[in-house]
């Protein structure tokens, strides 16, 4: 069983969101990067889980980004990926990352190719249904369990107030959500060990950008919270209803 | 040169997101001087002719059996077919699950830019670019679409639709249905309730109100505002309430129009699911709760006397 699975360097949750370059970039001084959440929580996590339970699967990281996503892509491989392959790309356009993560696929054919259900920094939520098409693979999206039953994966995916169960046949590309796996904390053995682990870079192959981000905007600044007593809570229905007018 | 809505559909019904899509594809029809039409697959028992009041001219139908679940490699084919066909030069989803589950492969498929998680009209006065959410609702990036054929999925409850007269007219398409790859073995889902990405009042409680035996202050509030119900991620954790509830970064990501938060204190995490709701109140006994900080209206009180008493006063304006 060979899995690739699909990592992305992300601000911290918490990190205050600014641009530069008049609004053009996002401004990373002083910015805290981690491991997309559910890149790292649900399909990293996963990975490590499914060769947990059968020792001969091998799991490979891929990114696609500048030299400043290798301590991400090293913490990963402390996690407990067997190798990682950075795409040497600052792109932040999905079909030229979707390509190069689609062109390792095809060198390497995986039996599993497993994503986050989104970036918290531009949540596209595209990447894993463009690798599927790219190489002409099923593609279960929001995954909230997997299971594997020899070669048939039965997936659990989020549909409007509710789950289906699916059933299919690998080779397939999934993209992970909550439910799949619980997030782990590296230990020293796999920091350690994750220093030896091969990380190659390669450069990009050709392929098109079909977007280009023209400029960010901020949202305009709430105008403040309006307090009523709570001795007098109806005051607060009658606000949202004679002003706010949402009920 | 025409636009093309994908209109999704479940147990044989158009969902809201998907009408909102129309509505918005008929508005890019209209700025771009073009007609707009809309495909559905599978079963559906709603008057089709009907979507003409959200400025659809046809609705392209494919009624066949196997398009009752939703495989996205079996509709991105049918879709492609029908854009193909049509020469759709824009095409809009909703961005809901299955929209987030077709539209990146027809991107793909049909080599044309897509964005996903759009909130306004695309602006067409050089390019065509189109804005949408990104860090999780804290800013907005300006995407250019670069490529001839351009694929908008537009974010739930983001644009407001204007309905006009008129019938569309229904034409069954003529498409190659595969043999989907992802075989449907069980669905289980909540009936008779609003969905939670579709709906445009929530109700929601956090660890504040202590535990799932007071849980009728919620679902009381939200019975009478025809509100779906949410929680904040531990009281989904604990097992209070059920999983789909969970609002917040790792849980669902919705933008009501009014967003009635009990309870909760308000984390980042749990922000970054709701802060694009229009209005947001907030009840919370801490005066401190960061959550105050995001809110339109606040009161600073016990939920378990200020809830009783909002759900009176809620039932007095409706005359109940």
């Amino acid at each position: 069983m060979k899995i690739l699975v699909c990592i992305s360097k992300t601000p911290d949750t918490t990190a205050k969101i600014a641009f530069a370059d008049n609004n053009t970039k996002f401004a990373a001084d002083g910015v805290q990067w981690i491991i997309n959440p559910y890149d790292e929580w649900y399909a990293l996590v996963r990975a490590i889980e499914l060769k947990e339970a059968d020792a001969a699967t091998v799991i490979h990281l891929v990114t696609v980004g500048g030299a400043d996503c290798d301590p991400i892509i090293r913490k990963a491989l402390a996690l407990g990926g067997d190798e990682a392959i950075r795409v040497n790309s600052d792109s932040h356009d999905s079909y030229f990352i979707a390509s190069q993560i689609a062109a390792i696929a095809k060198e390497n054919s995986y039996d599993l190719i497993f994503t986050g259900k989104e970036t918290i920094d531009y949540n596209g939520s595209s990447i894993g249904g463009m690798v599927a098409e790219l190489l002409d693979l099923p593609y279960v999206s929001l995954a909230t369990k997997f299971v594997l039953e020899g070669t048939t994966a039965i997936i659990n995916r989020e549909i409007e107030g509710g789950e289906e169960t699916d059933k299919v046949q690998l080779p397939v590309v999934v993209s992970c959500q909550k439910g799949m796996a619980e997030q782990r904390i590296p230990n020293m053995k796999g920091i350690m060990g994750a220093r030896s682990k091969p990380l190659k870079v390669v450069e990009p192959a050709a392929a098109e950008a079909f977007t280009s981000i023209a400029s960010f905007t901020l949202p305009p600044a709430k105008a403040g919270v309006k307090m009523v007593s709570a001795e007098h809570p109806e005051e607060l229905v009658r606000l949202l209803h004679e002003e706010a007018k949402v009920i | 040169m025409s636009v093309l809505i994908f209109l999704d559909q479940a147990d044989g019904h158009i969902k809201k997101s998907s009408f909102e899509a129309a509505g918005y594809g008929a508005a890019v029809a209209k700025q771009i001087g073009t007609t707009a039409e809309a495909i559905v697959l599978g079963n559906v028992n709603d008057d089709l002719a009907l979507l003409g009041k959200y400025g659809i001219t046809t609705v392209h139908t494919v009624t066949d059996e196997v398009l009752n679940h939703v495989d996205a490699q079996v509709f991105t084919k049918i879709i492609a077919e029908a854009a193909t066909a049509i020469a759709a030069t824009v095409i809009v989803f909703s961005n809901n699950f299955n929209g987030k589950a077709i539209a990146p492969r027809l991107s793909v498929r049909l080599k044309a830019g897509l964005v996903s998680g759009a909130i306004a009209l695309p602006d067409t006065t050089n390019g065509f670019t189109v804005r949408k959410n990104v860090f999780s609702g804290k800013a907005f990036a300006n995407v250019t679409i670069n490529t001839a054929v351009k694929i908008i999925s537009l974010n739930p409850n983001s644009f407001t639709v204007a309905t006009t007269e008129g019938n569309a007219e229904v034409a069954p398409f003529a498409a190659t249905i595969e043999a989907p790859k992802v075989q449907v073995t069980a669905t289980d889902k909540v009936v008779g309730e609003v969905p939670l990405s579709e709906a445009e009042i929530v109700v929601s409680g956090g660890r504040g109100l202590k535990g799932p035996e007071n849980w009728g202050l919620v679902t009381d509030l939200a019975k009478l505002l025809g509100a779906a119900t949410a929680c904040s991620r531990p009281v989904a954790d604990i097992g209070w309430r059920p999983h789909h509830e969970h609002v917040g970064q790792t849980g669902l990501a919705i933008a009501p129009n009014l967003y009635f938060a009990i309870g909760i204190s308000g984390a980042i995490q749990h922000l970054a699911g709701v802060n694009r709701s229009k209005t947001i109140v907030v009840i919370n006994k801490d005066p401190e709760a960061p959550f105050f900080k995001a809110a339109d209206y606040g009161i600073v009180g016990d939920a378990f006397d200020v809830m009783p008493k909002i759900i009176e006063a809620v039932k007095q304006m409706k005359h109940l």
